[in-house]
């Protein structure tokens, strides 16, 4: 029984992932050393997490000696790792801090293409949600308003053609949708 | 059309990030030099370069050199995302480029500027790439910083100064009171990082937490928001408590974490339940209330709090299995929740605490849905069974008929193993069951895909087959298998039957027409075995059948190999004595080793390390080899002892004895450690003041011991001609030349330091480090008993009182000790008032010793009647001399 005490520590997060719907890295980040030091290491651990959850939506699965809380989005898989021992539903508040930020970002388009369309933001929030395994903002809205920018608030001249017209798709399909 | 289009787009994934090229990119980069920059082509190429970066791209130093070089020209754009992209970038190479402090004043500036966009964020980058020496002249900004009104800046402060405080501690201390000051932040996350950091500062000053604590837990106003901090709260009282130590009842800190048991956050009320249940001395009273709550999330419609809940109760099954019993029903309406390891969990904790009436109903639920689950829970599921198998030893019909049932299913290696296992252990642990078991054995190795599986089962058929009852039903299974299957199964057959053959005297002219048709095998390995075996059954000798096919010899095989070679390279005339070799380590499989620490629910895809099979002995050998002055010792090593400490732990030098012994000498290693850091110990040695008959050939001593190391010193001693003497105490005096030092540096302050010594407890040499144990079951330990007198071994036999021992186990455990032997086979003689024990062992020098030893329980206290025998006389009595 020893050692089951949680030492007192602000590193909660083991890692936080973004996987497409083969399995393969969008993002990943992984906070600790101890845990999957090599990219090859964080790889197989990646492949075998997506084997382990992609048909059934579980939310919340142990995989070698980490408690990994996920979420999955048309073609996107969202995932959070803690140690075995931590709180699960602080790695599911991440999870879903993590998810609400970027589907605000995104304008509720949470897909594949549009998280490339605008990669850096995501990086940046990923960025701001965990620093070093430290949970930095579990609020999403906070979170968006640090990244700061919306689409809507790049000037038009800015934007490219493409973005211009997606957003006007998004519009009338929003529009159509109400 | 639109959707035509909109495909081929999704073709292309729309994704410029696919098959992007490491080189290109980092040419690309050079558009970071134009002026003014172009944030619009920029930004897409830093983004680049991070998202390889991510995806395990690996960069040069002198790429990521110029890579970050280029990037500190994009802070001349004013464009906030370019910028923040660059924090980032700052972050991501400042391990792999070199002079990254170049930046510090851009970021200063950012930090300090009025944009607070960029403050937080600069922060965060500037403390990356800053070292313990650099914090000093950002100390003041740092300072402001945790105490800003913007919640960002002095969140991202706060987490800052904790990385920092890896590095630069002693800096880091400096800031208690900024962060005191922000721990009455109203922001919920500026409260946590503070919490965090007050409490990482201060964790070492016991009197500084506990008031910590006490200001935060009493505090009627409620002032800390964060459900984050509480579970930070709750852990660090949690903390607080064990070390305190005592009963719980009382302590306000107790309280606290109860009452969190009542906050309206799911968060904290379940890290408290969970603490409360990890704690190590709470009684099942105390731990109840944090059941209820548990019971309540059982049902919460959010997997990811059903999964903690089953998982913390699983916990209490361990503990506390009544108090699980109130949950019952909900466990059970968990079994078929759709998250599986809920599932696999709720059984597992419904077996712990399940009464031996309910098994029959839980059996019957599990068989229900274990077709649908993966290899990895079924395993789980086959650990319960077993677990309850050996709690409820009655119901084994049962389970095992499940388990059988399981075995003909289909299912990996892994999966099939963790089945046969389990029956096996129920085998070994239940009489009543051998039958039934080996039956169900038999049966799946008709039809067994799994090589390593069906050779071990063929095994067990021949060590356990022919003490049953009818062990002829048994030839048939194992003959099927020298007919059907492939080499290595038919090598295992043939030796099972072989075991038959000299087992059962009447089934030994069948067993001799078996096994000479396996000589007309087309397998070399089989058609050796079947020659060997009937050649040595054929004669019908009982000490040749029992040495050579019952209980062959168990060698310790590097040892035997490294001791060929020897002779091999020696080109010695003398023959090679098997004897010389030490036997076989005995591997004792204890519950606690067998056991993975794997947390229960838990997938590994990990493979569990495979035991450790190079035994201590040969592991020493080894190091030995490499210990110039250690080499030129004749003989193999033969015994290792358990380390013992010649000093009190905390003391200033630290060493520990390891007895090594050889033929006809013995080793003393000396681990010793510096634990003065203003001290380096040059030319450490350990004089020991050997006693009549001892001779001491070399010393060897350890050159330099700076602060914090460990080294060996080595004394070898020979032993002496008269056995008796062998039994003693040496005095032993830690000798050295101390130089004082910086205690930073570790440079000595002068050249020329002055002698010292430090007594040091006495080195005993007992009779136990002189015998390896070696494994013999309680049968054949019987009939080497038996035939000992005959073999030309001496007895030697005395009387004992053991007095002050309470129990017979005590005593038994006292006993087995002191000789640090294993014991075979515990026979109880009649009512527990005596126990007689069996201890084979090796004296040096490949001297077989045999110990019996019958306890009793007496007036005061327990008398033993101490029986040796051996083949050297002096031995034997040396061992009951030693003994009393």
């Amino acid at each position: 029984m020893e050692g089951l005490l949680l030492e007192p520590s602000l590193y909660t997060v083991k890692g936080i992932a973004i996987l497409d719907n083969d399995g393969h890295r969008v993002l990943a980040k992984y906070y600790d050393s101890a845990v999957f030091p090599t990219s090859k290491e964080q790889r197989a651990f990646e492949k075998n997490l997506f084997n382990k959850t992609h048909r059934a939506n579980a939310e919340i699965i142990m995989l070698d000696g980490l408690t990994c809380v996920y979420k999955s989005n048309v073609d996107l898989f969202f995932y959070v790792m803690g140690s075995s021992h931590e709180n699960e539903l602080i790695l599911m508040s991440v999870l879903q801090c993590l998810y609400d930020s970027i589907s605000q970002i995104l304008r509720k388009n949470v897909e594949k293409r549009t998280v490339f369309e605008n990669l850096e933001i995501v990086m940046l929030a990923m960025d701001e949600i965990c620093d070093g395994g430290i949970l930095l903002e579990a609020d999403p809205s906070a979170v968006v308003q640090r990244v700061a920018v919306r689409t809507d608030d790049i000037p038009l001249g800015e934007q490219t053609v493409a973005q211009v017209l997606q957003s006007a798709k998004e519009q009338i399909k929003w529009s159509l949708l109400k | 059309m639109a959707i035509k289009r909109d495909k081929k787009e999704e073709e292309d994934g729309g994704n410029m990030f696919q098959n992007l090229d490491k080189t290109s990119v980092l040419q690309d980069a050079r558009t970071f030099n134009d002026t003014p920059v172009n944030p619009r082509k920029c930004t897409p190429i830093l983004t680049k370069i991070l998202f390889l970066l991510n995806q395990g791209e690996q960069l040069g130093t002198t790429e990521a050199t110029e890579a970050f070089f280029a990037m500190t020209k994009l802070f001349q754009s004013k464009n906030p995302v370019l910028r923040r992209m660059v924090y980032l970038g700052i972050k991501e190479l400042s391990n792999l480029a070199e002079d990254v402090i170049i930046v510090t004043s851009s970021l200063t500036k950012d930090m300090t500027g009025k944009e607070d966009l960029y403050r937080a964020a600069a922060i965060r980058a500037l403390c990356s790439i800053t070292d313990a020496t650099m914090l000093q002249t950002i100390e003041r900004y740092m300072k402001q910083a945790i105490v800003d009104k913007n919640p960002s800046v002095a969140s991202a402060a706060l987490v800052s100064s904790l990385h920092m405080s890896k590095t630069a501690g002693d800096v880091v201390k400096r800031w208690v009171n900024e962060a005191q000051e922000a721990l009455n932040s109203d922001n919920v996350m500026v409260q946590y990082h503070a919490l965090g950091l007050l409490y990482h500062i201060r964790k070492t000053d016991r009197l500084a937490v506990n008031k910590l604590v006490a200001r935060l837990t009493s505090d009627r106003s409620n002032r800390l928001k964060s459900p984050f901090a509480f579970c930070m709260l709750i852990r660090i009282a949690c903390k607080q408590l064990e070390k305190d130590g005592g009963d719980y009842s009382d302590s306000p800190l107790f309280g606290f974490v109860e009452a969190c048991l009542r906050h309206k956050n799911e968060t904290v009320t379940y890290e408290a339940a969970a603490a409360m249940v990890n704690l190590r001395n709470t009684t099942a009273r105390q731990v109840s209330p944090a059941v209820s709550v548990l019971q309540l999330f059982c049902n919460s419609s959010k997997p990811a709090l059903r999964f903690a809940a089953v998982r913390t109760l699983n916990k209490v099954a361990m503990t506390h299995p009544p108090v699980v019993t109130s949950c019952n029903l909900d466990l059970e309406n968990l079994i078929t929740d759709p998250n599986r390891s809920i599932a696999t969990l709720a059984i597992t904790t419904l077996l712990k605490t399940g009464a031996e009436s309910a098994v029959d109903r839980l059996m019957k639920q599990i068989a229900s849905f274990v077709s649908e689950i993966s290899d990895e829970f079924k395993i789980v599921v086959v650990q319960a069974i077993r677990a309850l198998c050996l709690k409820f030893p009655r119901k084994h019909n049962t389970l095992m008929t499940f388990l059988s049932a399981m075995l003909r299913d289909e299912g990996g290696l892994e999966y099939k193993a963790s089945i046969a296992d389990t029956i096996i252990t129920i085998i070994e642990d239940n009489p009543d069951a051998k039958e039934i078991g080996l039956a169900h054995l038999c049966e799946f190795i008709e039809d067994c895909e799994h090589v390593s599986l069906a050779v071990r089962i063929l095994h067990l058929l021949g060590k356990e087959g022919p003490k049953t009852i009818q062990p002829s039903r048994y030839i048939r299974f194992i003959y099927n298998r020298v007919i059907l299957e492939i080499a290595v199964i038919r090598a295992a057959a043939v030796s099972a039957l072989a075991q038959f053959g000299s087992l059962c005297p009447d089934l030994l002219p069948n067993i001799l027409v078996l096994l000479a048709r396996c000589q007309m095998d087309t397998d070399d390995e089989v058609r050796d075995r079947a020659t060997y075996y009937h050649y040595i059954l054929s004669l019908q000798e009982k000490g040749l059948i029992f040495n050579y096919i019952v209980d062959p010899m168990q060698i310790c095989l590097v040892t035997l190999e490294k001791s060929l070679a020897q002779q091999v390279q020696e080109k010695s005339s003398t023959k090679f004595d098997l004897k010389s070799v030490p036997p076989a380590a005995v591997v004792t499989m204890t519950e606690d080793t067998a056991k993975e620490p794997v947390p229960e629910g838990s997938i590994s895809t990990v493979p569990a390390k495979a035991p450790l099979i190079q035994s201590t002995v040969s592991s020493y050998a080894e190091k030995l080899q490499n210990v110039p002055g250690l080499q030129s010792i004749p003989g193999v090593l033969f015994h290792v002892s358990e380390p013992v400490e010649l000093t009190e732990s905390e003391t200033e030098y630290f060493v520990t004895c390891t007895k090594l012994a050889f033929p006809n000498h013995l080793v003393l290693q000396f681990e010793c450690k510096n634990t003065l850091s203003d001290q380096l110990l040059e030319n450490v040695r350990v004089q020991v003041e050997a006693s009549e008959g001892y001779r001491v050939v070399k010393e060897i001593s350890i050159p330099r011991l700076p602060y914090n190391e460990t080294h060996n010193a080595y004394v070898i001693l020979q032993f002496p001609d008269q056995l008796a003497l062998t039994v003693t105490n040496f005095g032993a005096t830690l000798r050295f030349i101390v130089k004082d030092c910086d205690p930073t540096t570790g440079i000595p302050d002068a050249d020329d330091g002055y002698d010292d010594d430090y007594m040091l407890e006495d080195v005993e040499i007992s009779i136990s480090d002189q015998i390896e144990k070696i494994s013999m079951d309680k049968e054949a330990f019987d009939r080497a008993w038996e035939t000992a007198i005959e073999d030309g071994f001496t007895e030697s036999e005395d009387t004992f009182n053991l007095p002050g021992m309470g129990s017979l186990e005590q005593a038994v455990t006292k006993v087995v000790k002191f000789l640090s032997l294993e014991p075979t086979g515990l026979t109880r003689i009649a009512d527990r008032s005596s126990v007689m024990l069996c201890m084979p062992g090796m004296f040096r020098g490949g001297i077989e010793v045999l110990i019996r030893a019958k306890l009793a329980v007496s007036n005061n206290g327990v008398s033993m009647q101490f029986t040796v025998k051996s083949a050297h006389p002096e031995v034997a009595e040396l061992i009951c001399a030693a003994v009393g």
